[in-house]
């Protein structure tokens, strides 16, 4: 019997105490972008650290300007530029420690190479000759990310592994602003906070995703606020100001490595490229809004502060910018060299084990290759794949029509129109195409 | 199921035990002899499991090791991947079938693609449990057949038990194997029986063998899952009408056991596969044409599908009309043209 069945029984008490899981007010982001270069608290930074962002900066912003010039020159299939943001990129990786783990998007090649990888190993995705170019391990580096935000998740599982083994691991997870607004962000942070992993979510809010502006992408006071609704910190930091930047991730990352758990980092910056070199920028921004972020170059604030303080002449510029295009006259040697490609590779690593289908289409691939490279040897490499097939009635039709001779199928007729060799024309042009300017390709 | 029963399971071998007790039993062992193993998922602590699959697995191996996470699946399936790539062994459960599609994208864009896009570097080595299929009287989004999906994304292996023997083996060789494995579990056949073997069940290795779960030389009934118990009792069924069935139960269907289905077909010249996946663009299709491609000149008929509708799952009250039943795989059987007696419309 319940208690509305008897009128008048009901004795209404308070619910039990509600409190607040945590207190929001240390949570939140400062009011303004965290800034150090140009103020006081500049006179305190290490001459070293900054000599030493100083010359990262140069030469990512060089190496950004070379990869952008290999796509015209259609040594990459596109670039995404990080130009503007070289102060987030470079932070990002020199905060990290040896065993720690860098989980980059797909703008973020830079913070790829400023982590220790080669530069032709990190553009292997955007050149196209296989995807991840590097291995992950090496340098402790997830592979570059193009669906977004999806790798945020990985570095919650990863830190939360390091984290239950004992081992002072952190994770920096880099995201865009276009990101925030994707379900796996929102996942990942609830999942870090929950799990007190030690991760740093990056977010490079370079105002906009692709053509869409922030302001269509979130209604929040700052990305940076979003953080109080998991529990964990939020901080704004300028994006161009690499003092502070460093400062601010070296905060949050020092806090995870001691268990302090997660923190959400906001770099307000600007993508002063288009987004990608397919894209057309000026369908969607003045002019005047890239110039005035023109004037708050990373690169020139460092610079500034640099000279203002003594610890740069004329001469360590110039040794720096030599340094960069060193590096720049090494990479375009070198991504002028074509890819070695080998198209069996395709098969190779889907499985620990190759399944039975996938051996007969690597089988396939095979012949149609020998075809190509040398029609009359055709004959012989067919006998491989043959024996590699199984046992069936179509199979050594197949083999037989890509290497450019009619199989001896059961009833013969079967294979007639096969002489055209079509496969192996069209394998041609796709497996050993040379590494053409593919504009639209994202 | 209580961690009681699965002990007496366990303590007395001639006892039955039920589908969800042998997965339950194949979790705990695998956890016991390997500690990178780690069950996380919705409600698999404390309570179990809502299928009980995961029951005392956490008290047993502490929250770290069967961990009730948010309520999130691409976020649980996400997290798995950072876990394996720092050398874990992720065994995750999604709820039911409908539910682990947010995780899809985590599935396709990564897990499926991490050991080839890394060159071997980062394998994955993690098993995602599904609850999958009708027949218990689900309400909507509790009984799809996803299993086409996965089959279509290559790079996952996807398997399914029909029996409480493979169950266990099964489960054990996907949490053994280096790659990532779609697990299907057929909801229906969770509560099937059967006596535990005196020695334990061992896995099932390699992943991609199919058994023959009823020999016979009139046609072969290919199927898996909880189709199997079906073709069955219909094989049982037709030999009242003089047909004797070969009923193969797939087991795997990536990889796919083309020479145990082939070898089949080929012996008795007919062939019938049995889903409950709705037939347009399901796995009977692919399974059809790679017997057509294969056995041709053996076959005496078409080889038919007998499938779930493609309809969105039916709501339970009308469900039975849609699960592919014995009389529905009979009718099949009885239109590969016995008498070659095949006409115009005569195959569905």
């Amino acid at each position: 019997m319940t208690v509305l069945e008897q009128p008048g029984s009901y004795r209404p008490t308070p619910p039990p105490a509600w409190q607040p899981r945590t207190d929001a007010a240390p949570l939140l982001p400062d009011a303004e972008p965290y800034r150090v270069l140009g103020t006081a608290a500049a006179d305190g930074l290490d001459p070293e650290l900054l000599r030493r962002l100083y010359g990262r900066l140069v030469r990512g912003r060089r190496y950004n300007t070379q990869a952008t010039a290999l796509t015209r020159q259609g040594r990459l299939a596109v670039y995404p530029s990080s130009t503007g943001q070289e102060a987030c990129e470079v932070a990002a990786a020199l905060v990290l420690q040896e065993q720690d783990w860098l989980f980059p998007s797909y703008r973020d090649t830079l913070a790829v190479v400023a982590r220790g990888l080669d530069p032709v190993a990190a553009l292997t995705l955007l050149r196209g000759d296989w995807h991840t170019g590097y291995d992950p391990r090496e340098r402790r580096v997830a592979p570059l990310s193009t669906p977004l935000a999806t790798q945020l998740p990985h570095a919650v599982g990863l830190a939360h592994a390091a984290r239950l083994a004992g081992d002072e691991v952190v994770a920096l997870a880099m995201v865009g602003d276009g990101g925030t607004s994707e379900g796996d962000f929102h996942e990942a942070l609830n999942f870090a906070a929950v799990w007190r992993a030690p991760v740093v979510f990056f977010v490079q809010n370079n105002g906009f995703a692709i053509s869409v502006p922030l302001a269509k992408q979130t209604a929040a006071p700052s990305l940076a606020h979003k953080a109080v609704g998991y529990g964990m910190p939020g901080r704004l930091v300028d994006g161009n100001d690499a003092a502070a930047v460093h400062e601010v991730l070296g905060e949050a990352v020092e806090r995870a490595r001691a268990d302090g758990g997660p923190t959400l980092v906001e770099a307000v910056t600007y993508r002063v490229e288009a987004h990608t070199n397919a894209d057309d920028a000026t369908r969607y921004r003045s002019d005047a809004e890239v110039e005035a972020w023109r004037a708050h170059d990373p690169i020139a604030l460092l610079e500034a502060e640099l000279t203002r303080r003594g610890l740069i002449d004329d001469e360590g510029i110039r040794a720096e910018r030599d340094a960069a295009e060193r590096m720049a006259a090494d990479l375009r040697d070198r991504m002028n060299e074509d890819a070695a490609l080998d198209p069996m590779d395709l098969f190779a690593n889907v499985y620990a084990q190759q399944t039975a289908q996938l051996r007969e289409q690597a089988a396939q691939l095979r012949a149609e290759l020998a075809a190509e490279q040398q029609p009359e040897a055709a004959e012989s490499a067919v006998e491989e794949p043959a024996r590699e097939a199984s046992a069936g009635e179509a199979s050594g039709q197949a083999v037989g029509r890509a290497a450019g001779r009619p199989a001896q199928g059961p009833r013969g007729s079967q294979a007639s129109h096969g002489s055209r060799g079509s496969q192996g024309s069209q394998s041609s042009q796709g497996s050993y195409g040379s590494q053409s300017s593919q504009g639209e390709r994202r | 199921m209580t961690t009681t029963a699965v002990e007496t399971a366990r303590d007395t071998a001639r006892k039955p035990v039920t589908m969800g007790q042998a997965l339950n039993r194949a979790l705990r062992d695998a956890m016991a002899e390997d500690p990178a193993i780690h069950v996380l998922g919705e409600d698999v602590g404390a309570l179990g499991g809502v299928f009980r699959v995961t029951d005392g697995l956490a008290q047993e191996f502490g929250e770290d090791r069967c961990t009730d996470t948010p309520l999130a699946e691409a976020g649980i399936l996400g997290a798995a991947v950072g876990m394996a790539m720092y050398g874990l062994r992720p065994v995750v459960e999604m709820q039911f079938d409908a539910f682990a599609y947010p995780a899809f994208e985590q599935l396709v864009s990564h897990v499926s693609r991490m050991r080839n896009r890394t060159r071997g570097a980062l394998p994955m080595p993690i098993t995602v449990r599904v609850p999958y299929g009708g027949g218990i009287g689900g309400v909507e989004h509790h009984s799809d057949s996803s299993e086409a999906y996965y089959m279509a994304t290559p790079g996952l292996h996807v398997v399914t038990p029909a029996t409480v023997a493979d169950a266990y083996g099964l489960l054990r060789a996907a949490i053994a194997s280096d790659d990532p494995v779609v697990f299907l579990e057929p909801k229906r056949l969770y509560w099937s029986k059967a006596d535990w073997p005196a020695d334990r069940p061992q896995p099932v290795d390699p992943i991609g063998r199919a058994a023959v779960r009823r020999p016979g030389t009139s046609a072969t009934l290919i199927t898996y899952g909880p189709s199997v118990p079906v073709c069955l009792e219909a094989a049982e069924a037709a030999t009242a009408e003089g047909w004797d069935l070969e009923v193969v139960d797939l087991r795997s269907l990536v990889p796919f056991d083309e020479e145990t289905v082939c070898a089949s077909v080929r012996r008795t010249g007919r062939a019938v596969v049995v889903h409950e996946s709705p037939g347009f663009g399901g796995p009977g299709g692919e399974i059809a044409a790679r017997i057509t491609e294969r056995c041709f000149h053996h076959l005496d008929a078409p080889v038919l599908r007998v499938a779930g509708f493609d309809i969105p799952y039916p709501p339970p009250m009308l469900e039975r009309h849609h699960l592919p039943g014995v009389d529905r795989v009979l009718d099949a059987v009885a239109r590969l043209q016995w008498e070659s007696e095949w006409t115009e419309g005569g195959v569905r």
